[in-house]
């Protein structure tokens, strides 16, 4: 089978290319059922981007729903394996309310988990991933990380409640320094340590200067284990030559109830939000009565073809109009001689708005091209 | 060719101090003063577009893309959580979002209380923090008018002066939170014009005193 790729839309291209990529690294395909019990989203409801999800009642009477998350039916359908690390790569689509439109739209979803004893070198695969896939896209990519230990450090720092941690961690995610600074002066943080957050939540920038601020911060200056494994995972990203698009940014958070350790985003210039998402999730597992860690990451493919590439210039590249005294053979082979040039539509006249490169006229067994804007 | 950077700023009053403070902070764009009624400008040479939108939509515009950073009001952000980075608070536009209602108002905790507001959002949220079944009358202007008509018993509104309450026999009850202008960054332009916009926040906080 030959497949012409210049008919594929960019976000066909695009899933051919990250399937291409996982392969290549040992991931398998983990392929789904379009439904799900509801009962799975509502005992994890707060997981899911958005809480609502599109139900209805099977044949035997069980709620379903169409699936608004992948994660979640990967987990339930794994085992603990010890000593091993399940790799799933996957292209879904899945239903939920976008927050821009605030109604629920199909987003084709791609990404990958690995699930069981995740260690740094995993950790740095899934982070290698991420990056390229993005790389896939554009060189001007960029992969933003954080770490929740490192965040929770900080608050330990500050005393904060668990109450004051979930204000703190959505101001952090606005990076909203002011407020925070606020917060912490509320809530009888003594001056030098406010300066000491402020200035390690403030930063943002390539890894090396960002980890140079967070060594010479009181905050970790007893030596923190959390910091030196999350230096270890930079440092093993930067050996597969991937430094160039890795930030470090405190304003990657999550929720965490469900993730630990390791956060990201990836974001590509042009595109005015991120268009990919991931994270340690080992709390979410152990929620769901799994041994094991886990860390994965989604690509939205949905604002790529917008974004990424321009809109079809004309419908067709040549339009071809006979008359009634053309014959099947001149027509057939007009038609097969464009064909071998690009695409052919055969019509008897042109709808209105209908565009076009050339404009090929058959008419008294004549063949004339009317207009030519190839 | 420079980068632009584009800026959206909430037409009126509080746009034109705004504007101030980024000429000052080396952003000028001397044509924006012209007396006309263009909405664009810009200055290729300091790398910078400015247009003029409804302090409402400022977000949208920069939550989307087609503004890289902007200026809107605490209240706007708080009413619709626009998915952007609040770099600053501006300390201009400053007033209070509070639960007015008219001078005899006694509250009834065993009643449904009925609030008229344009920020429904808010309303809710400061509502349910206080546990308090609530019915919202979602209103687009002339809020003070609907206690005096008995359409609701407390409204949710913008209080600058407190002149528009006193004129209507209506008074502040609780203030819910201070709102001031807010210097906000889409995401993914934060990553990508690091520099302007960082530099931005820079000379801004230094005229500020921050």
């Amino acid at each position: 089978m030959i497949i012409n790729d210049s008919l594929l839309k960019y976000d066909e291209k695009a899933i051919f290319a990250l399937r291409d990529l996982y392969s290549k690294y040992g991931f398998t395909q983990y392929k789904m059922s379009k439904f799900e019990e509801y009962d799975l989203y509502v005992k994890n409801k707060d997981f899911l981007v958005s809480d609502s999800v599109i139900t209805f009642n099977d044949t035997n009477g069980k709620l379903m729903a169409l699936k608004p998350d992948v994660t979640l039916s990967i987990i339930k359908n794994t085992k603990d394996i010890k000593g091993f690390v399940q790799k799933f790569y996957y292209n879904e689509n899945v239903y939920r309310v976008s927050q821009k439109t605030k109604t629920f739209k199909e987003i084709m979803q791609v990404g990958l988990e690995c699930i069981g004893d995740i260690d740094e070198y995993c950790i740095a695969e899934v982070l290698a991933l991420a990056a390229r896939s993005l790389v896939t896209f554009s060189e001007e990519a960029v992969l933003d990380i954080s770490h929740l230990g490192i965040l929770s450090e900080i608050f330990d720092y500050a005393s904060l409640s668990e109450a004051d941690r979930d204000i703190a961690m959505k101001l952090i995610g606005e990076k909203n320094i002011h407020e925070i600074e606020k917060l912490l002066n509320d809530k009888g943080v003594s001056e030098d340590r406010v300066k000491e957050i402020k200035a390690v939540l403030s930063a943002y920038g390539d890894s090396d200067t960002v980890l140079a601020t967070l060594k010479r911060s009181c905050i970790f200056k007893s030596g923190s284990k959390t910091l030196k494994d999350f230096e270890n995972v930079i440092n093993a990203v930067k050996l597969c030559d991937l430094g160039r698009i890795l930030r470090i940014d405190f304003s990657v958070t999550g929720d965490i109830k469900y993730y630990n350790g390791i956060v990201f985003r990836g974001f590509i210039s042009g595109i005015p939000s991120s268009v990919l998402s991931g994270g340690q999730y080992d709390k979410l597992m152990k929620k769901m009565q799994k041994k094991s860690g886990a860390i994965g990451f989604a690509v939205y493919l949905d604002m790529l073809e917008r974004y990424l590439t321009s809109p079809k210039k004309c419908d067709v590249d040549t339009v071809i109009v006979y008359d009634e005294a053309t014959s099947l053979e001149l027509l057939n082979n007009t038609v097969e001689a464009y064909a071998k040039k690009g695409s052919v539509c055969v019509q008897r006249c042109i709808p209105e708005k209908f565009t076009y490169k050339t404009l090929v006229k058959i008419s008294n067994g004549e063949v004339n091209i009317l207009e030519n804007d190839a | 060719m420079k980068t632009m950077l584009n800026v959206a700023l909430p037409k009126g009053r509080l746009g034109e101090k705004v504007y101030a403070m980024f000429e000052k902070a080396g952003f000028e764009c001397p044509s924006i003063k012209e007396q006309n009624r263009k909405l664009i400008f810009e200055n290729e040479e300091v790398g910078v577009r400015y247009f003029w939108v409804k302090p409402s939509d400022v977000a949208i515009y920069v939550e989307r893309g087609a503004a890289d950073i902007g200026v809107a009001g605490k209240d706007i952000l708080l009413e619709y959580e626009p998915n952007v980075y609040e770099l600053l608070d501006l300390d201009i536009g400053k007033c209070r979002m509070a639960v007015a209602a008219k001078n005899d108002f006694r509250d009834d905790p065993s009643r449904t209380l009925r609030v008229a507001t344009k920020f429904s959002n808010i309303a809710r949220s400061y509502y349910a923090s206080l546990d308090r079944d609530i019915d919202i009358i979602h209103l687009n202007g002339s809020i003070e008018i609907a206690p005096i008509l008995d359409l609701s018993d407390v409204i949710v509104d913008i209080v600058e002066t407190g002149t528009t309450l006193k004129e209507n026999q209506l008074e502040v009850f609780e203030t819910i939170v201070p709102i001031s202008a807010r210097l906000i960054s889409n995401k993914s332009s934060f990553k990508f014009k690091n520099q302007q916009i960082e530099k931005i926040v820079g000379e801004i906080s230094a005229q500020l005193g921050k």
